[in-house]
């Protein structure tokens, strides 16, 4: 199939970036998104023209590198789905597809469709970790953790830190991934000890980044590639307000 | 080249706890005045980054993805194995030991896999308590399922996603002590030279990948833990951007490097699709726990799956390993996979595949029970394939997975060049020629949280160490190095790309150096690399600028080291006439095709020292000396 491929263009974070219109043919169905734009990156290096530059490395949707808004939607809107494995069988012939960066303040571009999420690992740094020192451990079974719980605790521990939660949403609030952060953690009896501080910590944390206020929208988990639940964000405002009322 | 392995005397078993209490050590109060420089932050990187920063010594931690998370380790699926004996199924360190030595094909060092073993417990016993969320039973208590090459149930882990929770563990830990002021992280960052003063490793040459600047660091010790180098096949199952520069790098400088040519070939991979595919795609190997490899008894039979009915199956594993069946180690069932395809019974459009069929285990353990366990892969395949692995059976092919070869250690982690350490995939110590499945995960956070502590202090502890400046002539020299690479590479404007030549290479080694190598195949290859190479520094184009992000720059650098790299894997597979685990010489195979070790000529770790452009390199051998191990023909029948 034929596609017209819209894409923003942008040298590096301080020059302004536009969209650049490319014609693409030969697209397989069998082609993942990113295998179509490798295509393209082939095609404009054999004309001495720089690549799109995209980030990526895992190609399995684990390792969250990945990340572009296809047609407004973030990830492409397909359930589930990270952009590295949407296939281009979702396209048809003719189709014109609109491919930019995630968009936040606390996201800046630093060259094309790639951005700079490191904000979210200053947030994980603010308390995002059990206090546990090497080979301080007690044996694994000493603590008995309900099959139920421990699910629900890694339901939380899915997320890929990709940041399309923050890019759906109109206020560019990381509530949903500092949320899972906090719960994969909050939920376990390991966990627990540290909780009100975590809680405070990240939260404050994520104010300074400049990420925004939630309004509830759900945008964040309807995108999720990992089906986070929006959950997690009622639960940590919970753990909030009482670690505020301690 | 000295390779003294530094094997502390006394009986195997206690080797590492005596050397544990003898070894030196650094008082907390001046640990803040000594830099570790750790370049990765996959497991190994960073367990090692998150002790060491807890031990009070200034870490500064390197990495070229965004967020020291998206290493390759997140990937990992399967499990993690220990030797905690909690099914009571007979397990014990001497078990995980033995077990791993003899999948090694009896190629590993027997004190360094003793001690993995024997740290093996303490690591699951550490992730619980960073809140790792191993799968657990109704009672709370650790889950465990087999992998392949063992008879025991001792593999831990977190649904299909084992390496992410881990890796968030270690992660996390990590972040921790970049809160608590003891470790620095530095993002987006390539590590292009060590830095070798008097003959000692006290720096690294470092390329921001933003900015294109190149900064110097100087420490008391480096580390690397920069994963493996199976991309230099161009397709396998590793993220994209793994590749062979630091190490390679490292071995320019001076660093042996130990049995390039031990490659793992992973029996459970989707099938390639077409020209245009850019990675493979892994199905654990826990899904052989349940899932029957099959093909059709007659070549050419172009049934569906499910017309054909048993008696016409070839289960071709359970066939000829009776005793292992589905659970047979990894390059014999990559290796069966190969040959009943080769005889034309393959599956699927292209002819190169096997089934991997899950409709016995959902009729035994109902549709819930087997989407419990294996759910998120069975979800992956879908999405690749656009089929339902619970209505027709998977299709697999072999692909390249990882690599046991890497940079030479002795018992401490350390390389040839003192102060210059090696750990998780990036070194070449306890897998021998073939890894057991879950057994990666483990090593890794074995030399990160519990050896590299002590043997760093050991080091730090037991070495005058001199000042050294950034402005010395080393550091400048190194750095115009680094920078005359990128200026070359900049000013190539050929017709090729570089994913083309890449491709090609891959498509080289993958025919003569992959699951099946001979005498003339590696001598042509050998051949075709060097003329690739030159194709490549003649006829490639690199476009962009070295001031800004370039990918195509970085991948251009990465390309150029495998092409140098996989010249010396071919040597290294033609010099080992003998075939042991995953390095199979067509020439050596007993009448049944299995393979045949040559223990007299080979039971050595072959080293490969850098001589200078142009010059061969130079082969040494560590002989491995088994004092415990009774050498024996591997039979999994
Ligand atoms: C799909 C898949 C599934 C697997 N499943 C399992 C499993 O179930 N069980 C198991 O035991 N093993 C498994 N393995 C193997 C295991 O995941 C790896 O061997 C292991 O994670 C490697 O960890 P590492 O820390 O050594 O390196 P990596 O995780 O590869 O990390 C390398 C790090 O080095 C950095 N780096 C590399 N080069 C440079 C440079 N020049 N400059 C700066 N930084 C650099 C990278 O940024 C990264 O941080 C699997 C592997 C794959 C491919
Ligand atoms: S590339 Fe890793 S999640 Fe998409």
């Amino acid at each position: 199939m034929k596609l017209n491929l819209k894409i923003w263009r942008q040298k590096d974070a301080k020059t302004p970036g536009k969209f650049v219109d490319y014609a693409l043919d030969h697209v397989s169905p069998e082609m993942s998104f990113l295998e179509m734009l490798d295509v393209l990156n082939e095609e404009l290096v054999k004309k001495g023209e720089e690549p799109v530059a995209f980030d990526h490395d895992c190609r399995e949707g684990i390792c969250g590198s990945c990340g572009v808004v296809i047609n407004g939607k973030a990830h492409g809107g397909q359930v589930n789905t990270t952009t590295c494995q949407l296939y281009m069988r979702h396209y048809n012939d003719g189709d014109t597809v609109l491919i930019e960066p995630f968009r936040a303040r606390a996201f800046p571009v630093v060259k094309d469709l790639c951005v700079d999420r490191q904000s979210l690992d200053r947030v994980v740094k603010a308390g995002g970790y059990i206090s546990a020192h090497v080979g301080s451990a007690v044996d694994g079974n000493t603590i008995p953790i309900g099959k139920e719980l421990a699910e629900k605790a890694f339901d939380a521990g899915t997320c890929i830190q990709c940041g399309a939660c923050v890019a759906a949403c109109k206020n560019a609030s990381a509530m949903l991934f500092t949320s899972a952060q906090t719960q994969r953690l909050n939920l376990l009896p390991q966990g627990k000890v540290e909780l009100s501080r975590r809680v405070t910590r990240m939260i404050a944390a994520m104010d300074e980044e400049k990420f925004g206020a939630c309004t509830n929208e759900a945008e964040c988990s309807a995108v999720c590639p990992k089906g986070i639940s929006f959950k997690n964000i009622t639960e940590m405002n919970h753990n909030y307000l009482k670690s505020s009322l301690e | 080249m000295k390779l003294d392995a530094q094997v502390p005397g006394g009986q195997l078993s206690e080797k590492w706890k005596k050397h544990k209490s003898a070894m030196k050590l650094v008082n907390p109060a001046n640990r803040r005045k000594h830099t570790v420089l750790i370049v990765g932050t996959g497991l190994a990187g960073a367990s090692a980054a998150a002790a060491l920063g807890e031990a009070g010594y200034k870490v500064k931690a390197f990495f070229y993805h965004e967020s020291p998370r998206r290493a390759h380790s997140i990937a990992a699926q399967g499990g993690i194995n220990a030797a905690k004996n909690y099914q009571n199924d007979g397990d014990s360190v001497d078990r995980l030991f033995y077990d791993t030595i003899k999948g090694g094909d009896f190629r590993a060092r027997e004190a360094n896999v003793y001690r993995l073993a024997e740290v093996s417990a303490n690591i699951i016993d550490h992730c619980v308590a960073l809140g790792v969320p191993f799968a657990r039973e109704y009672g709370g208590q650790l889950s465990n399922r087999s992998f392949g090459g063992t008879q025991v149930s001792r593999t831990f882990y977190a649904r299909g996603q084992t390496g992410q929770q881990l890796l968030l563990g270690a992660y996390s830990a990590m972040m921790r002590q970049v809160d608590e002021g003891n470790v620095e992280i530095y993002s987006r960052r390539e590590m292009l030279e060590i830095v070798v003063v008097n003959g000692v490793c006290r720096g690294v040459i470092i390329r921001n990948l933003l900015t294109g600047e190149i900064e110097s660091h100087s420490g008391d010790a480096v580390i690397l833990a920069t994963g493996g180098y199976s991309n230099v096949y161009y397709l396998s199952t590793n993220a994209k951007y793994s590749n062979v520069t630091a190490t390679w790098r490292a071995y320019k400088k001076g660093a042996g490097f130990a049995n390039p040519c031990f490659t793992q070939i992973h029996p459970t991979c989707i099938p390639v699709a077409g020209e245009y595919q850019s990675k493979l795609t892994l199905m654990s190997e826990s899904l052989r726990n349940d899932g029957r490899v099959w093909v059709p008894k007659k070549a050419g039979d172009n049934r569906a799956a499910s017309q054909i009915p048993d008696a016409d199956r070839d289960y071709y594993l359970e066939r000829r390993y009776p005793g292992f069946g589905n659970l047979v180690p990894r390059d014999v069932a990559s290796r069966a996979a190969k040959s009943v395809c080769d005889e034309g019974r393959g599956v699927g459009a292209s002819k190169q595949a096997v089934f991997l069929d899950f409709s016995d285990a959902i009729k035994r353990l109902g549709q819930p029970a087997i989407e419990s366990k294996y759910g998120n892969l069975f979800e992956i395949y879908q999405q690749i394939t656009d089929e339902n692995p619970y209505e027709v059976p998977m299709r697999m092919y072999p692909a390249p997975h990882y690599t046991m070869g890497g940079l030479w250690v002795d018992y401490h982690l350390m390389s040839n060049i003192p102060g210059l350490f090696v750990a998780g995939e990036a070194n070449f110590s306890d897998h021998g020629a073939n890894r057991l499945g879950a057994s990666a995960l483990m090593q890794g956070l074995a030399d990160g949280y519990f050896v590299l502590p002590y043997t760093i202090a050991n080091y730090i502890g037991g070495t005058k160490i001199e000042a050294v400046s950034i402005d010395s002539s080393d550091f400048k020299a190194a750095r115009a190095e680094a920078q005359g690479r990128i200026d070359k590479l900049l000013g190539m404007r050929g017709k090729k790309t570089v994913t083309e030549i890449h491709r090609r290479l891959g498509r080289v080694m993958w025919d003569a150096v992959g699951m099946s190598r001979s005498r003339p195949g590696l001598e042509k290859a050998i051949k075709d690399i060097r003329s690739l190479r030159e194709e490549f520094w003649t006829d490639v184009s690199v476009p962009g600028d070295k001031n800004n992000l370039n990918p195509e720059l970085e991948m251009a650098g990465r390309v150029a080291d495998f092409l140098e790299f996989g010249e010396v894997m071919a040597m290294d597979a033609l010099a080992r006439e003998e075939s042991c685990g995953g390095h199979f010489r067509e020439e050596h195979q007993t009448p049944e095709n299995e393979a045949k070790r040559d223990d007299e000529k080979f039971a050595h770790v072959a080293v490969w020292e850098y001589q200078g452009e142009q010059k061969a390199p130079v082969r040494h051998q560590e002989p491995l000396k088994f004092e415990v191990v009774h050498l024996a023909a591997r039979n999994y029948k």
